[in-house]
């Protein structure tokens, strides 16, 4: 019990230390707010501002998407909407889907934007990461509405509201803090994601101006400056990994302050 | 005529038989309790009532159910009026997840009560339970300026209806789940009363609360008896001595016997009911 506590805090210090100890001398205000100049990628001037707002752009446009889509699919999976045996069946694609590698998804949604006249764009990169996080964000969601007690469905029913009402005015509410997790996590992974944008975003040093602008990512920034073998630069990508990781914790505080503030309401 | 009258009543999980051939007409304003051992089809039979056995698997319901004469499982029974005239109580509180006041008012906002029906409630409680004598010390002119806000003054009366008021009054917009659980079953009462039934449902009511909010939530159903048909479920058999009018006693899905308290009590019939009361079986 204790070795593999340790064994995990251990492996999330090694990772947090090393990324830290190599970006933290490159990281600068610069950094974060340019986007990369001539020669940039040798070393000379510039930052990953295009990155950033790109991660942001995607993630945020493909968890409000996959978000839309989700939700109502994770509450007509409960049993008052359809037979157990369909939601099962469901439940266990979502679990495939779950498991399938990102690079799958970044081919598919390859295909849809071919056969939709698309070209490597924000949007592009949207409809890849929703395919990504969409079954995340339902079955975490799903899972939160379960857990909906149902004496409470009871005491709502009881008063003669319908599914509808119950479904919106009372399960909606108690799962609201919840769900909050859900979303986060479905964030996490779709920022954090390379293999899906490959080929979808493309890779550019502006900043987007419309969804069918190419976009650049941070996990594709990372790797392409991971990859190259002047130092400098190799810096530069533990120093936008460790942009990646911040968001990712600032995301998760937010969203912890928003679920605390919501379970006000909620008795277990 | 009684509001609720079973006949041949059968229900049956899948395979499983959970109550068989319930024959009994439960009385107008008198408190009825379903006595009987843990596992023997109180709860089921409670639920019947109002048709939240709806929302479990696999169940199977024969025989009939009438209230006010209609068959409620008739499949042109409306459900959503048979739940408005039967309240619910259920033994753990759950209160909904938003306010003291939104929980009150759940009920009429589902039902689409306009000014005019909400109106039209509070004149005709009034009729029946002035909201003066509800209030120990005289009623306060603040809260008499409230009848002009309708639902202001519904959730007023409910809370002082079920024993509440003087505890929140203060704190109407503070989250519900934050009372403690003696409060949230007498909210659950009020809530359950704002929808204005004619009949009180209550599964083991007290069976979660400490000593002194159990006894709060008893007065309060005695009070209201004059008032509404209740039916209390309770394994507690000093409970039903104290609060029954009539008993109704189970045994493994079976109606052993029913009648009045004070007979049930001092001179039962059955031999089961005897071994039960005097506490041999339970």
């Amino acid at each position: 019990m204790i070795a593999s506590i340790t064994m995990v805090l251990a492996v999330l210090a090694g990772i947090l230390v090393v990324i830290v100890v190599r970006g933290a001398s490159a990281l600068n205000l610069s950094m974060l707010v340019q986007t990369p100049q001539g020669g940039y990628y040798l070393g000379k001037e510039g930052g990953i501002a295009n990155a950033i707002v790109g991660s942001l752009c995607l993630a945020f446009g493909a968890t409000l998407l996959s978000f839309l889509l989700g939700l109502p699919i994770a509450f007509a999976l409960q049993k008052e909407y359809i037979g157990r045996r369909l939601a099962q069946i469901t439940r266990l694609s979502l679990d495939i889907l779950w498991g399938t590698p990102s690079i799958v998804y970044g081919a598919f949604g390859f295909i849809i934007m071919v056969y939709l006249g698309l070209r490597a764009s924000l949007l592009g990169g949207i409809i890849a990461l929703t395919l990504l996080i969409l079954p995340i964000m339902i079955r975490s969601i799903e899972e939160i509405i379960r857990m909906t007690p149902l004496e409470l469905k009871e005491a709502s029913y009881a008063m003669g509201a319908t599914r509808i009402e119950t479904t919106l005015k009372v399960i909606l509410r108690q799962a609201l803090p919840g769900m909050v997790t859900g979303v986060l996590l479905a964030f996490g992974r779709g920022i954090g994601d390379a293999a899906s944008v490959l080929f979808t975003t493309g890779y550019t040093d502006y900043i987007p101006r419309s969804l069918l602008d190419p976009v650049a990512s941070l996990p594709l920034a990372v790797f392409f400056q991971v990859a190259t073998p002047i130092p400098e630069v190799q810096q530069r990508a533990y120093a936008s990994a460790l942009v990646l990781l911040i968001i990712v914790l600032l995301i998760s505080i937010v969203s912890r302050l928003l679920s605390h503030r919501y379970s006000r309401h909620i008795v277990r | 005529m009684p509001h609720i009258s079973l006949s041949n009543l059968r229900v049956a999980y899948g395979n499983q038989k959970v109550l068989q051939d319930i024959t009994v007409d439960i009385p107008n304003n008198q408190i009825t309790v379903i006595i009987g051992p843990s596992g023997c089809g109180k709860t089921t039979l409670l639920k019947t009532l109002n048709r939240l056995v709806d929302l479990y698997d696999e169940i199977r319901v024969e025989g009939e159910v009438r209230i006010d004469g209609a068959d409620i499982y008739d499949p042109k029974a409306d459900l959503l009026t048979l739940r408005k005239k039967v309240g619910f109580l259920s033994q753990k509180p759950y209160p909904l997840p938003m306010s003291i006041h939104d929980n009150i008012t759940f009920g009429p906002r589902i039902h689409r009560m306009n000014r005019k029906k909400l109106l039209d409630q509070i004149r005709k409680l009034e009729k029946h339970i002035p909201i003066d004598s509800l209030c120990p010390n005289g009623r306060q002119e603040e809260t008499r300026a409230s009848k002009t806000h309708e639902m202001a003054y519904l959730v007023e009366y409910y809370l002082r209806l079920a024993g509440l008021w003087e505890e929140v009054r203060e704190r109407l917009h503070a989250p519900a789940a934050q009372l403690s659980i003696g409060q949230q079953q007498r909210l659950a009462l009020a809530r359950a009363l704002a929808v204005q039934p004619e009949v009180i449902l209550a599964d083991e009511p007290t069976s979660a609360l400490d000593p002194v909010s159990a006894q709060l939530i008893e007065k309060q159903l005695k009070t209201l008896k004059d008032h509404y048909t209740i039916v209390v479920v309770t394994h507690i058999l000093r409970q039903a001595r104290r609060i029954a009018d009539y008993v109704i006693f189970l045994y493994l899905g079976e109606l052993v016997e029913h009648g009045p308290a004070e007979q049930f009590f001092s001179s039962p019939r059955d031999e089961r009911t005897r071994a039960y009361i005097s506490g041999e079986i339970s």
